[in-house]
C-alpha cells in the first residue's frame, strides 16, 4: 500500500507491505541508519524516531500508521541546539561503542528546555538500553546538554 | 597527561558512525537460518521445496552442502551448520538466501526439516555419567589444539590440571578446612549491535569480508584454517562494531557467510541475527559449578587450595575449553598458596554454545576463591580485609602457575585499604528490618590469557603538512583504546591530537597487525608497538635534523611539533624535516619518515603439565568493595556504593579509564543480580530477548561508582600502563555476596542473586528474618 508522510523535511512516498514497520521503512528504503534493531520488539529503544514530534520507537510503529505524519531521525534535525546536545554526550563520555548513541541523543533533544534532575533524567529516559557505558556518563551528559541549553 | 577527546566522538553523536548492521552492496544477498527444532537428533530430510518457491528467494543451502568444511578455535568439532545431526536447539540446518531480508526469514520458516530424536544431555553434571548421551561420538578424531585434551567416548572436551605445591596432603594437616559449592549462570553478552557478516568473493578469488568482530586478523587467520586459502587472500573489513565484551573474538559466523556467497557464485551475501537468533546461534559465556576447598592455619594463613572446576561448553568447544583452563591456572588468583590444585574440566551439552566474555575464566574463579576466603575468614573470626591483607601477593610472591610477582606489578594492598576505607568498611551500618546493610571486599587480579607469541605492529606515516595517519591492529568496540593511541602519538611529538589520524576502521589488507582485541591488551601491545614506531620515526628525523644543522644526533630533540638543537635557538617545523630537507640549492637531506613498530613479550611461556609457567605479559591488581542493601522480606539487593581501585601504572586517558571502571561495574552487578539464560529440560531458552533476559537498565543503578586509580608503573608497559577492560568487573559478584553476609549473615553461592533465590537462602538459612 502507499504511503506518504514527511521524512525529515522532505515529502516521500513508499509503497509498503501493510506489516512494515517504521524502522525497516526508515532504514531499507530511505537508507537513513542513525535507528537502530537491537531488539526490534519494544525494549532497547534503539530505534527511536520522532513522530509528529512524539519520541516512538519505530519497530513497533507500522508505517501505514504514519501517513501524512513527520518523522524525523537525527539526521534530520536542524535545529541547532542539537549541537549543544552533541558537544555534552562529547565531553562527558556519554558513548562508548556508539550503537546506542543516536537514540539517547534523539531523546535528549525531546528533553531540551526542561529542568530535570539526575532522577528525572533516568526516569525520561527509560526504555533505552546501553550495555557499554553502565549509563553514569549519559545522565552526565544529558545533565549537561539540559543546562547548557537553558543557558 | 591530559585527556583529549575521544577520536570516534564525531561520528558517534552524528549518527553517522557505520556498523555492518548498517551496510549494503549493490545485488546483495540476505540470509536467514532455518534452526533446529530438537536439542539433539539425527537430521532425516531437508525439504526446501516451499522456501524455494516463494517470491524473492534465491537458494536455500543446507549443511549437508557445507560439511566438507569445519572449524573450531581449539578443537575442530562443528562444521558451518549441522549436517548429520543437530546438537542443541536452535542450531542453524539450512540457510534461505532471498533479495530481502522479510523474504529469507519468512522462507526460511517454510523449509521442512525431519529429525530422528536422540535423547539429549543438558546438565553438565549428567554429560559427565556414564553413559550419558555423547554430543560427539567421534570426538577423538577431531583436529585440536595439542594443549587440548578431548577424552574419547565421552563428553570431556578438556581437562586442565593445576599443581603446586601439595594441596591434598597439606588439607589434612590444616587446623581449619572449609569447603563449598557455587555455580554461575550461562549468560549472554547483550551486545547492542547483533552480530552481523557480510561476505563477497572477488573475481580473483580473493574473499573480501565485513564483520562485527573484535580480532579482524584471528578471523582472518581461522578462516584461512577452515577455508585451506592463504591469509593474502581474505581480507577482513571491520567498521565500527557495537560492543563485543568477548562474544566477537575469534570466528563466528564469517565462515558460514563465506561459503554461502561462494553458493551463490560469489555475490555478496549479509546475515545479520535476529536477537533471538543471537541468543541461540551466537555463543554466549560459559555456564559454571565448582567445588572449592580451603586449608588455614589457626593465624589465618591460606595453606592449600582445591577446586574442582565444571564448564559447561554448551555443543560446541570453542573458547570454552580455553576459558575453562584460565579459570583453572588463575588459581589462587591475587593469594599467595604455596600449595594448589585445580582440576577445571570443560564439558558439552546439548545447548547453545559458550565463547568468550570478558573476563574469560578469570571472572568466574573470581566468584568461587573470594567467596570461599570470605567464608572461611569469617569462621576463623578474622577481619575479611586483614586476612586478605596477611595472604595477598606480593614482590617476591609467586602466583600459582608459579609466576613471580616484582615491585613492578603495583600495589595491591594499598589498592584494598583504600577500597576498605572509601566504603566505610568498620563503620557503623544503619539497618533496620527489613532492610540491612552490609559491606564486602573482594581482590581483583587479571593479565591477558593469550599465547606466548601474541604480538601487535603499528606505523605512522607524515603528510606533507606535517600531519599523521598511525595505524594499529586493534579495532574501536567502544573502549576507546583508538583515542589512547593517538594522544600517545600525539604527546610524543607535542602536536595537537587533531594532526594524529588514527585507523578508525580496520583492513586487514592495510591496517598494522594485532593478534586480537581481547584480554585487556590493546593498550599494553598496541600501544607498546605504536611507542616503538614513534621511536623509529623520531631517530629518522634525528637523522635528519643532524645534518641540517650539523651536529650529533644526540643534541637534536622533538618536542611542541618542531625539531630543535638541545639548549640552542635553531628550530625547524617538523613539516619541514618529516617529508625530507630541501635546501636552498634543491638538493634533500633524508627522505619521507615512515615509522615502523612492533612488541612482544619475549620471555613468556607455555603452561606445563603442572600447569606451571609464565602466561601473563603484565597483570593488574586490584580490589573492589561495595555497600548494599538487603530487603529480607523480598530478597532484592541493592548497591548504594561501589568503589573499584586498580593500580594502572600509569592512566593514558583518566576519562577513558573510568569509563571502563563503571560500565564494567554495571555489567558487574547486572550479572551478578540478574542475568541467566534460562533452559528448559529440553535444552530450550526460555528468555531469548531482551524483554526476558534482563541487562541493566538507566534506572536499575545509582551514581555512586567510584574510580580510583593508583599509579605504579609497570616496567613492561607503555609509559608505564597496565589494562582495565576486563579488570573492570572481576571482583564485583563475590563483593556483593560478601556484603550480603555481612548484612545478613546469610551465605550465597550461585549467580545470579536473584531476589527469589535470596529469598530462598534467607528462609533455609536465616528463616527467623522472615518473621514478621
Amino acid at each position: 500500500m502507499k504511503i506518504k508522510f514527511r521524512l525529515n523535511g522532505r515529502d516521500v512516498e513508499a509503497d509498503v507491505h501493510p506489516s512494515e514497520t517504521l524502522l525497516e521503512t526508515i532504514r531499507d528504503r530511505f537508507e537513513i541508519t542513525s535507528p537502530k534493531g537491537a531488539c526490534t520488539q519494544g525494549v532497547c529503544g534503539l530505534c527511536v524516531v520522532l513522530v509528529d514530534g512524539e519520541p516512538l520507537k519505530s519497530c513497533l510503529v507500522l508505517t501505514p500508521e504514519v501517513q501524512d505524519s513527520t518523522v524525523t531521525t537525527l539526521e534530520g534535525i536542524k535545529d541547532e541546539r542539537i549541537e549543544t546536545v552533541r558537544e555534552s554526550f562529547v565531553e562527558k563520555h556519554g558513548f562508548q561503542c556508539g550503537f546506542c548513541t543516536p537514540a539517547f541523543i534523539l531523546r535528549t533533544y525531546t528533553l531540551l528546555g526542561r529542568k530535570l534532575s539526575r532522577e528525572e533524567i533516568r526516569e525520561e529516559l527509560k526504555g533505552t538500553l546501553c550495555r557499554c557505558t553502565g549509563y553514569k556518563a549519559i545522565v552526565d551528559s544529558v545533565e549537561e546538554a539540559l543546562i547548557k541549553v537553558r543557558e | 597527561m591530559t585527556d583529549i577527546e575521544r577520536v570516534d566522538a564525531l561520528d558517534k553523536v552524528t549518527g553517522r558512525a557505520l556498523y555492518v548492521y548498517d551496510l549494503k552492496f549493490p545485488g546483495m544477498l540476505y540470509a536467514a537460518l532455518v534452526k533446529s527444532t530438537v536439542p539433539h537428533g539425527i537430521i532425516k530430510k531437508v525439504d526446501p521445496s516451499r522456501a524455494l518457491a516463494r517470491e524473492g528467494v534465491e537458494a536455500v543451502i543446507t549443511g549437508s552442502q557445507l560439511s566438507h568444511v569445519r572449524a573450531g578455535i581449539y578443537i575442530q568439532d562443528r562444521t558451518p551448520m549441522a549436517a548429520e545431526k543437530v546438537r542443541y536447539l536452535g542450531e542453524p540446518v539450512a540457510a534461505v538466501l532471498a533479495r530481502d531480508l522479510r523474504s529469507a526469514r519468512e522462507a526460511a520458516e517454510m523449509v521442512e526439516v525431519d529429525y530422528h530424536e536422540l535423547s539429549a544431555v543438558v546438565d553438565p553434571r549428567e554429560a559427565l555419567r556414564e553413559g550419558a548421551p555423547l554430543v560427539h561420538e567421534k570426538l577423538q578424531e577431531y583436529h585440536r589444539y595439542q594443549e587440548i585434551k578431548p577424552l574419547p567416548n565421552s563428553n570431556v572436551a578438556n581437562v586442565f590440571r593445576l599443581r603446586k605445591g601439595d594441596a591434598q596432603s597439606i588439607l589434612q594437616r590444616s587446623d581449619l578446612v572449609v569447603e563449598d559449592t557455587y555455580t554461575e549462570a550461562m549468560i549472554s553478552h547483550a551486545y547492542m549491535e547483533p552480530m552481523s557478516v557480510i561476505a563477497w568473493w572477488n573475481p580473483d578469488g580473493t574473499l573480501e569480508l565485513w564483520t562485527s568482530a573484535q580480532s579482524p586478523f584471528a578471523v582472518r587467520n581461522l578462516l584461512s584454517k577452515a577455508l585451506e586459502l592463504s591469509e593474502s587472500r581474505i581480507v577482513v573489513h571491520v567498521p565500527y562494531v557495537g560492543g563485543g565484551f568477548g562474544g566477537k573474538a575469534g570466528l563466528h559466523l564469517e565462515l558460514l557467510v563465506a561459503l554461502l556467497s561462494k553458493a551463490v557464485g560469489g555475490r555478496p551475501v549479509k546475515l545479520t541475527l535476529s536477537r533471538e537468533d543471537n541468543f541461540y546461534v551466537a555463543p554466549s559465556k560459559v555456564g559454571v559449578s565448582a567445588e572449592g576447598k580451603v586449608g588455614l592455619s589457626k593465624e589465618g594463613k591460606i595453606l592449600a587450595l582445591m577446586v574442582n572446576y565444571l564448564v559447561d561448553a554448551g555443543a560446541y568447544a570453542d573458547y570454552a575449553v580455553n576459558v575453562g583452563k584460565t579459570m583453572g591456572y588463575i588459581g589462587a588468583g591475587p593469594y599467595d598458596v604455596p600449595n594448589v590444585w585445580i582440576d577445571s574440566t570443560t564439558v558439552y551439552t546439548n545447548k547453545p554454545f559458550a565463547t568468550a566474555f570478558r573476563g574469560f575464566g578469570i571472572l568466574e574463579a573470581h566468584w568461587v576463591v573470594e567467596r570461599l576466603l570470605e567464608t572461611a575468614s569469617r569462621k576463623l573470626g578474622v577481619d575479611p580485609v586483614q586476612f586478605r591483607l596477611m595472604n595477598r601477593l606480593r614482590p617476591g610472591s609467586t602466583t600459582s602457575t608459579g609466576q613471580r610477582i616484582t615491585e613492578g606489578s603495583g600495589d595491591l594492598a594499598k589498592c584494598l585499604q583504600v577500597a576498605a576505607d572509601m566504603v566505610g568498611w568498620g563503620s557503623r551500618k544503619s539497618s533496620s528490618h527489613p532492610t540491612y546493610v552490609g559491606r564486602g571486599v573482594a581482590l581483583a587480579m587479571k593479565g591477558p590469557s593469550v599465547p606466548p607469541y601474541n604480538s601487535a605492529q603499528a606505523y605512522l606515516k607524515f603528510n606533507e603538512d606535517g600531519t599523521l595517519d598511525v595505524s594499529v591492529g586493534t579495532t574501536e568496540i567502544g573502549q576507546g583504546t583508538m583515542t589512547s593511541i593517538v594522544q600517545l602519538v600525539a604527546e610524543e611529538f607535542g602536536i595537537q591530537p587533531n594532526k594524529v589520524r588514527v585507523d578508525l576502521v580496520k583492513d586487514t589488507s592495510r591496517s598494522a597487525y594485532t593478534w586480537q582485541t581481547v584480554g585487556s591488551r590493546s593498550l599494553f601491545y598496541d600501544g607498546n608497538a605504536v611507542l616503538a614506531a614513534v621511536d623509529d620515526a623520531k631517530s629518522q628525523i634525528r637523522r635528519i635534523a643532524s645534518k641540517v644543522f650539523n651536529v650529533e644526533e644526540e643534541e637534536i630533540s622533538i618536542g611542541g611539533g618542531k625539531v630543535f638543537v638541545k639548549g640552542g635557538s635553531r628550530a625547524l617545523d617538523l613539516k619541514d624535516v618529516v617529508m625530507g630537507y630541501v635546501t636552498a640549492n634543491g638538493n634533500v637531506i633524508g627522505s619521507p619518515v615512515v615509522g615502523r613498530g612492533s612488541f612482544v613479550v619475549p620471555d613468556l611461556t607455555y603452561l606445563d603439565s603442572q600447569g606451571q609457567g609464565n602466561p601473563f605479559p603484565v597483570i593488574t591488581f586490584g580490589a573492589q568493595s561495595v555497600e548494599v542493601e538487603v530487603d529480607v522480606l523480598t530478597g532484592v539487593v541493592k548497591v548504594n556504593k561501589y568503589v573499584g581501585v586498580f593500580d594502572l601504572g600509569r592512566v593514558v586517558n583518566r576519562g577513558l579509564a573510568m569509563d571502563q571502571l563503571v560500565g564494567g561495574a554495571v555489567m558487574a552487578i547486572s550479572l551478578a543480580l540478574n542475568e541467566s539464560i534460562k533452559f528448559d529440560e529440553g535444552g530450550a531458552i526460555l528468555n531469548p530477548n531482551l524483554v526476558d533476559y534482563k541487562v541493566a537498565e538507566i534506572g536499575d543503578v545509582n551514581d555512586n561508582l567510584i574510580g580510583v586509580f593508583l599509579e605504579n608503573p609497570d616496567p613492561k608497559g607503555p609509559r608505564g600502563a597496565r589494562g582495565i577492560g576486563e579488570n573492570a568487573l572481576l571482583g564485583i559478584p563475590a563483593a556483593i555476596g560478601n556484603a550480603i553476609y555481612d548484612a545478613i549473615g546469610v551465605s550465597v553461592r550461585d549467580l545470579p542473586i536473584t531476589p527469589e533465590r535470596l529469598w530462598r537462602e534467607i528462609r533455609a538459612q536465616r528463616p527467623e528474618l522472615l518473621e514478621v
